[in-house]
């Protein structure tokens, strides 16, 4: 059998998703280097098709697409790691609970994880946001609100195969307070299914916030990706660069992140990657 | 199955929707505490400033003094006689606005799910029999790309291609209001606008069957019920068509029945990219006019949809499942 890095990196999705999310997170990281003035500013004249002065054209208002489209990486992707961390931890407390104690724990914290998933995820994410009103603090509870159940359900499965193993009786045996056991026993077991499906939740994070900031409630003086769409969405007949430009961003991120997330699940589960 | 057992199933599974429903009522209540300004201030404010004692007025009026349990016991009692509250920005009751945007949201739902469900099905299914050729790949392709499209964005390059370019379909709305269409000319020219909408709405779930629908069918095609059906002297094609594609069927019908609460979502933005005059685009519109009764209204009648959805989607499963037993 070959190792994981090899059934990782070998695999040549992920290897093309790996180097796309490289790009991003390096343009995002060094948004400030890359295009020092302020992505609102005017910078020339307004509708300047790409290819001439500025390498992707200008908006309505002469802003260069460019930069907000460094700037707009910058956004969404801390947007999105940060509402997918929120996430993580907050599901992955709330299965570790309900699989560790069971019973009547397991039963309550369980019907609340049924209702929101059953409610209309991106519905609720607008009315959190409506109601909190716009801004980046408030897009990531939003977004770390509506998808936090897949990772209660997963970590919960998990620890619920785990708990009746020798090595946690052990741990009761040798008088582990239950935190400590969680923390130290059970819950590294859970990582592997944990990291494939925090890494896809990325993605759908990405999606969340471009399609909040493209209905006008993403972060406000911040450019986001969605924010462009919505903005050039009405000058599509003399402008088609100000959608589609940041439109293909979004859909090769979140390819990219799901391809990375597919190949971290074959090489994590390597049975069952033939299927 | 009886038929008594059936119905004695049918009330146990509409008193599980009970809680759902009443936790979103009750999420609804605190949401509307938690919204900045009381109705009595907005409209105090619109009015340009109003001395105290008439905002005070305007609190007695609405029942805004109570205790807090008070005003949320009022507000259940509300909605169990259906009154969902009253838009002061529409100047209706939400309920009559909400009726009057049902229509065409479950005209686009239905077409959505017939598209998705049908061409990513029959995808899937070809997929699965072109396993491991040139085809499947490009399937595959297709379903990861789909996946990862967002949908306001396929619904804007569609407009682009389809309206601006070529001028294949409308751009906007329902049916041409100017044209006074009657009978069948209006079904044509709703259709006609319904192309683009449902398209848009449908990639993603099309992307996401086809994938699930191509799994199960190479999941069930190993399983050794297909070997006795082999063994029988069936055909291959007899073993796809009656044993196969029918175990094959089931998740992808629980997968539509769990996704339906996302596909109200994508309405949102899909009716304001398209202006399809549905629940969506009417939420989109009172987000901008903070008119957050109609807001939470809206929420509250997606989530008893999709609550009727999933109620659905259950008992038709057990119908077409003898497996499933609900004892």
């Amino acid at each position: 059998m070959r190792s994981f890095r090899q059934r990782f990196l070998g695999n040549p999705r992920v290897a093309l998703g790996l180097a796309w999310l490289g790009l991003v997170v390096a343009v995002a990281l060094l948004a400030d280097v890359l295009a020092p003035k302020d992505p609102f500013a005017i910078v020339g004249a307004p509708f300047a098709p790409p290819a001439g002065d500025f390498v992707l054209g200008t908006d309505s208002l002469g802003r260069d697409v460019a930069a907000g489209l460094i700037h707009g990486a910058r956004t969404t992707m801390l947007i999105a790691v940060l509402s997918t961390l929120a996430a993580v931890g907050f599901g992955a407390i709330v299965g570790a609970v309900t699989g560790y104690y069971g019973k009547l724990v397991d039963d309550v914290l369980m019907r609340t994880t049924e209702f929101f998933q059953t409610i209309p995820s991106f519905l609720f994410a607008i009315v959190l946001i409506a109601i909190l009103s716009p801004s980046a603090v408030n897009l990531v509870i939003a977004i770390a609100t509506v998808s936090w159940p897949p990772i209660a359900r997963v970590v919960r499965g998990e620890v619920l195969a785990v708990r009746s193993r020798e090595f946690v009786q052990a741990a009761v045996v040798a008088g582990q307070r239950d935190s400590a056991i969680l923390v130290t026993q059970v819950l590294p077991n859970t990582l592997s299914p944990l990291i494939v499906t925090g890494s896809l939740l990325v993605a759908t994070a990405i999606l969340f916030e471009s399609a909040l900031s493209f209905l006008g409630l993403g972060a406000p003086n911040q450019m986001s990706w969605g924010f462009m769409i919505g903005a050039g969405r009405s000058f599509m007949r003399e402008a088609w660069w100000l959608v589609m430009v940041p439109g293909v961003a979004i859909l090769l991120t979140v390819l990219a992140i799901n391809l990375v997330g597919e190949g971290l699940n074959d090489a994590l589960n390597p049975r069952l990657a033939d299927l | 199955m009886t038929g008594s057992e059936l119905g004695r199933y049918i009330i146990r599974r509409l008193l599980q929707t009970v809680p759902v429903v009443l936790g979103v009522v009750v999420m609804n209540f605190l949401l509307l505490q938690l919204a900045p300004g009381d109705l009595a201030t907005v409209l105090a404010g619109e009015a340009g400033g109003a001395p105290k004692e008439y905002i005070d007025q305007l609190r007695q009026r609405f029942g805004q003094d109570q205790p807090v349990l008070v005003q949320l016991f009022n507000y259940l009692r509300n909605i169990v006689f259906l009154d969902l509250g009253y838009s002061f920005r529409q100047s209706a009751p939400v309920l009559d606005l909400l009726l009057a945007r049902l229509v065409p949201t479950l005209l686009l739902m239905g077409a959505t799910l017939i598209v998705s469900l049908g061409i990513g099905v029959l995808t899937g299914v070809l997929a699965a029999l072109w396993v491991r050729t040139w085809k499947d790949h490009l399937v595959s392709v297709a379903a990861i790309v789909f996946y990862a499209t967002p949908l306001f964005w396929v619904g804007l390059m569609l407009i682009l291609l389809f309206s601006i370019h070529l001028d294949w379909f409308p751009t906007s709305g329902m049916e041409d209001v100017v044209a006074f269409h009657e009978g069948w000319a209006r079904v044509v020219d709703i259709a006609h606008h319904l192309v683009l909408p449902t398209i848009t709405l449908s990639l993603f779930y099309l992307a996401l069957y086809a994938r699930l629908m191509r799994a199960s069918m190479l999941e069930q095609r190993g399983l050794d019920y297909v070997t006795t059906a082999r063994a029988k002297g069936l055909t291959d094609r007899q073993i796809t068509t009656r044993h196969v594609f029918r175990n094959a069927l089931l998740p992808v019908v629980t997968m539509a029945g769990v996704q339906f609460g996302g596909l109200l979502g994508g309405s949102v933005v899909v009716e304001s990219v398209f202006a399809w005059p549905g629940l969506g685009q009417l939420a989109y519109q009172s987000l901008f006019a903070r008119d957050f009764n109609l807001l939470l209204g809206i929420f509250f009648l997606s989530s008893c949809l999709v609550v009727t959805v999933n109620l659905v989607v259950d008992l038709v499963y057990v119908v077409l499942d003898p497996r499933i037993r609900i004892g």
